[in-house]
């Protein structure tokens, strides 16, 4: 179990990682947005099982769990906010200060 | 328990303060956003492993509000003016 929890752990921290670089490296805002909220909550749910998988409570458990469900909700909203908003910006001729 | 978890925040935090160097850096506003974004995300990770590493249990309530704070800030951002044309509301 607790081994288990490890192997999560490290392989949440890896898509931190990735998603870190994607933010570094991709071209623009929106492959950016998308590489951002997919790796990275993936890897908080990751990281979250991998210390659910430790606790050994189950309240623990279930607060980690709804803590990953938070931020899910909170991460998606907002990415579909800034989306539509830079979307609209560059419609209307201001540049998104990202553009090529 | 202890040691691995702290190393493993610490990998986290390193990793963030590189996408901040990118904000520093200065790309544009909405990139700062997106920085913001990955820091809120991270921050909670980091949080939780320290919860767990420091066997402090009310430091899983300050990944919470860590975690609604980033959305709020980017809620904000978004609709008092963040990106220009947005400033007077959505536009239907």
């Amino acid at each position: 179990m607790d081994l288990l929890g490890w192997l999560f752990i490290g392989l949440g921290v890896a898509f931190f990682l990735s998603g870190t670089v994607a933010l570094l490296r991709f071209p623009d805002l929106y492959t950016r947005l998308h590489a951002l909220t997919k790796a990275d909550n993936l890897g908080l749910g990751l990281v979250a099982s991998g210390l659910a998988l430790q606790a050994g409570s189950f309240a623990v458990a279930l607060k980690l769990l709804l803590i990953w469900l938070l931020i899910m909700l909170a991460s998606a909203s907002v990415s579909h906010l800034i989306a539509r908003a830079a979307r609209a910006a560059r419609a209307a001729g201001h540049g998104t200060e990202s553009g090529t | 328990m202890g040691e691995p978890h702290l190393f493993a925040a610490t990998v986290l935090l390193a990793t963030v303060t590189v996408g901040l160097v990118r904000v520093l850096l200065g790309t544009g506003r909405v990139e700062g956003l997106l920085a913001l974004q990955l820091l809120g995300t991270t921050a909670v990770a980091v949080v939780l492993l320290l919860a767990q590493g420091l066997e402090l249990s009310g430091l899983r309530d300050l990944a919470l509000v860590l975690g609604l704070l980033a959305s709020t800030v980017a809620v904000a951002f978004v609709r008092y003016g963040g990106l220009d044309s947005w400033r007077d509301g959505p536009k239907q």
